[in-house]
């Protein structure tokens, strides 16, 4: 049996020049795009390679979480609890997206409702250049500009703290939430508003009642992200926060970062040393906890999608 | 062209419900409406036909101002609801809507809960000082959703979703009924029922044809047996301007101008 069709069916040899050049960039393309995946794992494996030690042989469990004493130097007996740094950046956190979280999503519905044009188009470019700007410079600002500011607004006896840290990271967070929070509101349909407004519903009616319920999931993962951010920074908050080691009890009180006591300790630490490999464990516990915020911003992203 | 159409009964012409003299209206520097006159009856089904891109929707959306969302519209010419000027300065565009209610070609319901969709309109009107009683919006729920025959169906889940699990059609009629309880005098309905399958067209257009003795219903539609069997008069409308304004039979029938004629014949459009 022969079908006429097969013959023409049966393909010249392909390999020409452009076949393999074809090839060529899939390849390269497909390096690419693991080479991200083996870097992270490569991150994962070194930092828990490194921590693991301490968490197997030298970690007091309830002294590591529970413990506000990080004397990682003390001759006599060297103690390692970051409760104190866990409550500094849990507060500075909290009082950051207080802070950054009606800021964002207010610039986000003027920019997504209500701007039009020029306006926002400025309003975008000029919150892509507070992005922009490092994470130095924000500590720069922290430590000339809002430290005698807090002093001489609040009488308080110091600048740099919770109060000062926490104001830095919501500036440094407000980009990023803004611009997913603005995504979060123009993925509402814009029938929504038709509808709510054909019913009698003012501008602000409208997004009140129709459109922040609508875009709830999008905001929630654009706080998250925020959350995430101000989190894991590093230099800024170390400039501004004071950096000694106690439980914050007022904004003005200085404290301790744990992402700030790995920058400022590693450098000066033996390598294997129990020390550096407490420093280590932080890392993994900081690795933990953004790893989950992210996956629940993400989680919270896919639910919006299916409806 | 359209000229006041003369009533046959014998009894005195009533108000119109919406009186619409030399409207012109702009998108940008194009322009989609000449020079409209039209008188619509009160109590009375009005259809609005007309080839594609002809201005149906625009003129349907100018009634409640809803095209001013854009930002771009200019318009220049007067349109009266009942006596009263629509763009006067004193006018709010909510109070405007609170009389004139719209359904739209695709089936809106908000992102809310049925229960919630049916209350919004209300509650935008009538909340101003008190939160509504809880009883009391049982009952203003349920008036409406029995009226547009639908509160059988959805009676269980009040509090799901209006726009998960419903039919398109249950979404229209969902449509209709949160307006009812705003009592509006106008209904305004561009193409309801075009987005729906023969059935639901059906059992949507019987609705209509049930609430024709309380409102005055302007509806827009590009078929022209739903124009004929649902309507008490007929406008056609042709690259932005009418042509004719007549009653439905009569204008089916006996159309006094010769693009009538070749539209309802299916000659163009
Ligand atoms: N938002 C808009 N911006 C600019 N031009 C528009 C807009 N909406 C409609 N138009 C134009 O105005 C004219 C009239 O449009 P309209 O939607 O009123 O027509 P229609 O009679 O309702 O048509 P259809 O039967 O297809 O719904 C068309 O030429 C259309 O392209
Ligand atoms: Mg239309």
């Amino acid at each position: 049996m022969t079908d006429p069709r097969s013959d023409r069916r049966r393909p010249a040899d392909a390999r020409d020049r452009h076949w393999y050049i074809d090839k060529f960039f899939e390849i390269l393309m497909f390096l690419c795009g693991i080479s991200a995946i083996l870097f992270v794992v490569g991150i994962f494996l070194f930092v828990f390679r490194e921590g693991l030690g301490f968490i197997l042989q030298d970690m007091n469990f309830s002294e590591f979480f529970f413990s506000p004493k990080w004397r990682p130097t003390s001759l006599v007996r060297p103690t390692y609890g970051i409760l104190a740094m866990v409550a500094g950046t849990a507060a500075v956190t909290v009082l950051a997206m207080a802070i950054c979280l009606p800021v964002s999503i207010g610039a986000a519905i003027y920019i997504a409702e209500f701007a039009k044009g020029r306006t926002r188009e400025t309003l975008k470019i000029l919150i892509e250049f507070l992005a922009a700007i490092p994470s130095v410079v924000w500590g720069f600002i922290a430590l000339s500009i809002m430290n005698p500011l807090i002093i001489d607004l609040f009488d308080a006896p110091m600048g740099l703290g919770v109060l000062n840290s926490a104001l830095i990271l919501a500036l440094m967070a407000a980009p990023i939430v803004t611009s997913l929070a603005e995504d979060a509101f123009k993925a509402v349909p814009d029938t929504y508003r038709e509808a709510a407004e054909a019913l009698g519903a003012t501008r602000w009616q409208a997004i009140r009642q129709v459109v922040l319920p609508a875009a709830r999931n999008g905001l929630l993962s654009a706080g998250l992200l925020g959350v995430g951010r101000a989190f894991g920074e590093t230099m800024a908050i170390l400039m501004s926060s004071g950096h000694s080691i106690n439980i914050p009890t007022s904004i003005f009180d200085s404290f301790r970062a744990l992402t700030a006591t790995i920058a400022a300790e590693l450098g000066e630490t033996a390598v294997g040393s129990p020390h550096y490999r407490a420093l280590f464990a932080i890392g993994i516990f900081l690795f933990l906890i953004t790893f989950l915020i992210n996956m629940a911003a993400d989680f919270i992203v896919r639910g919006v999608r299916k409806g | 062209m359209s000229g006041p159409f003369l009533s046959s009964s014998g009894a005195p012409p009533p108000e119109p419900a919406i009186r619409i003299r030399e409207f012109n209206l702009w998108y940008g520097t194009f322009q989609a409406l000449f020079d409209i006159n039209l008188e619509i009856k009160n109590g009375l089904i009005t259809s609005l036909i007309g080839p594609s891109g002809c201005g149906k929707s625009t003129l349907l959306r100018s009634v409640d101002r809803i095209n001013e969302r854009l930002g771009y519209v200019r318009i220049r010419g007067s349109i009266e609801v009942f006596g009263q000027e629509i763009h006067a300065p004193q006018v709010e565009p909510a109070q405007l809507r609170k009389q004139v209610g719209m359904v739209f070609q695709r089936p809106n319901p908000l992102p809310i809960s049925i229960r919630d969709n049916v209350l919004f309109g209300y509650r935008i009107h009538h909340e101003k000082g008190g939160r509504l009683a809880r009883s009391e919006a049982d009952g203003i729920v349920e008036e409406a959703l029995r009226q547009v025959l639908l509160w059988d169906q959805v009676k269980d889940r009040l509090d799901h979703k209006a726009t998960d699990g419903l039919s398109l059609e249950a979404m229209q009629k969902l449509c209709i009924a949160r307006l009812l309880p705003v009592k509006p005098s106008i209904l305004l309905m561009d193409e309801p029922c075009s987005a729906l399958d023969p059935r639901g067209t059906a059992a949507v257009e019987e609705l209509i044809w049930e609430l024709r003795d309380r409102y005055s219903i302007l509806i827009v539609t590009h078929n022209m047996a739903q124009a004929r069997r649902a309507s008490d008069e007929c406008v056609f409308m042709l690259m932005g301007r009418v042509v004719e304004h007549a009653p439905t039979d009569q204008l089916f029938v006996t159309p006094a101008h010769r693009e009538t004629a070749d539209y309802i014949e299916g000659r163009f459009g």
